[in-house]
């Protein structure tokens, strides 16, 4: 299967691989993984006092697809609050890396890695 | 027909997998196209679709995961395609772990140790979580089939781990 540029793009050039202390008040973390393929993901957060995203960073194990996909929404919520954040579909990110149809489970691994992390940053505001 | 009944067997999770390779011999024999060579087209036909059939009935039922599948798959549930995550993080973390210990293994001074360590941990995991399988797909409890299908995702993660472990075996033994 031939990848589109911008999965090869992020998949060479992984943008923001790695992770916060889980720990820290201001990080929330969001783990997800597709049974289909056995994919797991691994998004945090860094989020400031007014629910602003200031930084992200991924590890995900997959295939080129899902680290794109992760690759690229760590780019995307960055600066965005945490509602904007949780807008991002999978279609958007499936449209953007061009994924086929075979590879759609892959964004929407990514939009629920999103989901994760907000609601964990819910779950520790209370 | 659903594939056991090809197989002459009952619906069940138990399979003799003894005796699965030579019912599957027999039928290939059976359905073997040649021996329709001289048949019509339609005959020829049907001993294609049949013989593809066997083969496709042969590859689910012999090995566990896909033969819990397809037993779920006969009682309505679909779980080969199915686009949700699952979110348990404390399954996850472990297997984030794995993999993460798998990545670094180069670094190890004895990575075919390590991995042979980490091979049985996984198998032994999988084994407990067969046994748990067997028994959720005999129950008539209610959520019986849920719990069966939520250990199904859980193995789809342990056995990619343990194919993934098996390829850095043999990158590393071909030295």
């Amino acid at each position: 299967m031939a990848y589109s540029e911008k999965v090869i793009d992020h998949y060479e050039n992984p943008r923001n691989v790695g992770g916060f202390d889980k720990n820290d008040p201001t990080i929330a973390t969001g783990m997800v993984g597709a049974p289909a393929c056995g994919d797991v993901m691994k998004l945090q957060l860094k989020i400031d006092a007014n629910g602003i995203i200031e930084d992200a960073k991924f590890k995900t194990y997959g295939c080129g697809s899902a680290i794109a996909s992760s690759s690229l929404v760590t780019e995307w919520v960055k600066g965005k609050s945490i509602d904007e954040a949780t807008a991002i579909s999978n279609m958007d990110i499936a449209e953007e890396l061009a994924l086929p149809p075979v590879k759609i489970h892959c964004s929407i691994l990514a939009e629920d890695a999103i989901k994760a992390a907000v609601e964990d940053y819910k779950s520790r505001q209370k | 027909m659903n594939y056991f009944e090809l197989f002459n067997m009952p619906v069940s999770f138990d399979v003799d997998l003894s005796v699965l390779p030579q019912t599957y011999q027999q039928l290939q024999r059976l359905t073997h196209p040649d021996k329709f060579a001289s048949g019509s087209e339609q005959q020829k036909l049907v001993a294609i679709q049949k013989n593809a059939q066997v083969n496709d009935a042969y590859s689910v039922l012999k090995s566990p995961l896909s033969r819990a599948e397809y037993i779920l798959s006969l009682r309505g549930i679909d779980l080969q395609h199915e686009q949700q995550t699952i979110k348990d993080t404390s399954f996850l973390m472990q297997q984030m772990e794995w993999r993460e210990e798998l990545a670094e293994v180069d670094q190890q001074s004895d990575p075919l140790n390590v991995l042979s360590a980490l091979e049985d941990e996984i198998s032994q995991t999988i084994k407990s979580d067969l046994a748990q399988l067997k028994a959720f797909l005999a129950s008539e409890e209610v959520d019986a089939e849920k719990q069966a299908a939520d250990i199904i995702r859980q193995l789809k993660f342990l056995y990619k781990m343990l194919s993934e472990i098996e390829l850095k075996e043999d990158s590393l033994s071909d030295f």
